[in-house]
């Protein structure tokens, strides 16, 4: 990517790079992060169809991974019970830095509607989380757009 | 969320009694079919009780007879699956559980429920070695109201994990989880030290104000947006137990007209 040198002192402290929008897109393709193939409940069954043919997470160059360790980004996709809270840690951790984690519908945001003994009330009690997905069914762009 | 109430003896208090209702019951009738008039004579004096409702025969047993029982009707009667085995919590009303066997006889499509009463603490023979389903079935009444099987081949949880503490689906068990289950996670994952840092469950996350005419619409009536329909009447805090894992009694949050 062409970078230009900037300072940062002399540009308001903004973080400025120019470039073209060719090159922007190809920076993304050739950068983009790969998801763990990590589902657990019906959100996941969202998560597959996005990385299906309709909405193609590959033309994006996102690739689900089926190792921890070749994988940048967790999606928590569903409804996290106790019993399975050590596993998805285990997982996290099994995962190499820089990583990322997305917490996807209100199942793992917050307990959603399992208000119960069983599940865990949100995934960032035991994984910190980097980004929140809201209304997994109801939208699909949701998931693909971030 | 609804008002906590401590959950000790639900079953014995109603909160709401009506002078006129009735307790809605299954009608209860006479053996009279050909089937099951067999299968009762073939119990003899095994059977405690017997009637027939909605089409099924079900038996009363003493609970030492199980296995007994259970063989007669595979061996003699032909039911040769066992559908379901559980237990259901009448403790706080009789200080017993119930447990029931659903039993299927293929050939002649007929059903039998086997039922038999134990108290707290005691054991059941495991029928595993006439029906392989009722393995899981009855790893599973352990895992839930903590009876125990003799005989059993692999009696452990079956639902919950192995260090799990309790049995959730006694009437005793707060459906929120107790202390324990509220930080199962925390302190298998980080330790008990970590529970200060990452704090209590949020637990009410769908929290429904009836009065609010902004986030939620009145179905039936329509109201403009934001519109007061509150008619005078004040927002009642509800009041939470002190001794409960949570603390529901702080105040709730304020909404902004405009954004900051």
């Amino acid at each position: 990517m062409a970078q230009h040198q900037v300072n940062y002192a002399s540009a308001a402290g903004l973080p400025i790079a120019l470039t073209s929008v060719d090159k922007l897109v190809n920076w993304g393709r050739s950068n983009s992060l790969w998801p763990l193939t990590y589902g657990l409940a019906c959100c996941a069954i969202e998560m597959m169809a996005s990385g299906a043919s309709r909405y193609d997470f590959d033309r994006m160059g996102t690739i689900f991974r089926a190792s921890p360790r070749q994988a940048d980004v967790m999606i928590l996709a569903g409804t996290l019970s106790k019993k399975h809270s050590e596993f998805a840690r285990r997982l996290y951790d099994q995962m190499t830095e820089p990583k990322w984690v997305i917490s996807m519908g209100s199942c793992a945001n917050t307990g959603g509607m399992f208000n119960t003994y069983a599940t865990v009330q949100g995934v960032d009690r035991i994984i910190p989380v980097d980004i929140y997905l809201q209304d997994v069914h109801q939208d699909l762009k949701h998931f693909s757009m971030r | 969320m609804r008002k906590y109430v401590p959950k000790d003896n639900v079953q014995g208090k109603s909160y709401y009694t009506d002078r006129f209702w009735v307790a809605p019951r299954v009608p209860r009738s006479e053996v009279e079919d050909e089937h099951f008039a067999a299968v009762v004579k073939a119990l003899a004096k095994q059977a405690n009780e017997s009637y027939v409702e909605i089409g099924q025969l079900v038996v009363q047993i003493d609970a030492t007879n199980n296995f007994s029982v259970l063989k007669t009707l595979k061996e003699k009667c032909g039911y040769t699956q066992c559908s379901e085995q559980s237990a259901v919590d009448y403790l706080a009303k009789d200080g017993e559980f119930e447990l029931f066997y659903q039993l299927l006889n293929v050939n002649e499509a007929k059903r039998v429920r086997v039922v038999c009463r134990i108290k707290k603490g005691e054991a059941i023979e495991s029928v595993q070695p006439l029906f392989n389903s009722a393995n899981f079935a009855e790893r599973e009444m352990f895992d839930m109201f903590g009876i125990k099987v003799n005989n059993h081949p692999f009696l452990k949880r079956i639902i919950m994990p192995d260090d799990w503490e309790g049995h959730p689906l006694l009437k005793t068990y707060p459906l929120h989880g107790d202390e324990f289950a509220s930080w199962y996670e925390v302190d298998k994952i980080f330790g008990k030290e970590y529970r200060d840092i990452i704090g209590p469950e949020n637990r009410d996350p769908a929290k429904v104000d009836r009065h609010d005419t902004k986030r939620f619409s009145r179905i039936g009536y329509e109201v403009p947006f934001g519109a007061d329909i509150s008619e005078g009447e004040t927002e009642k805090a509800v009041e939470y137990s002190e001794t409960f894992l949570v603390d529901y009694n702080k105040k709730g949050s304020k909404q902004l007209d405009e954004r900051r």
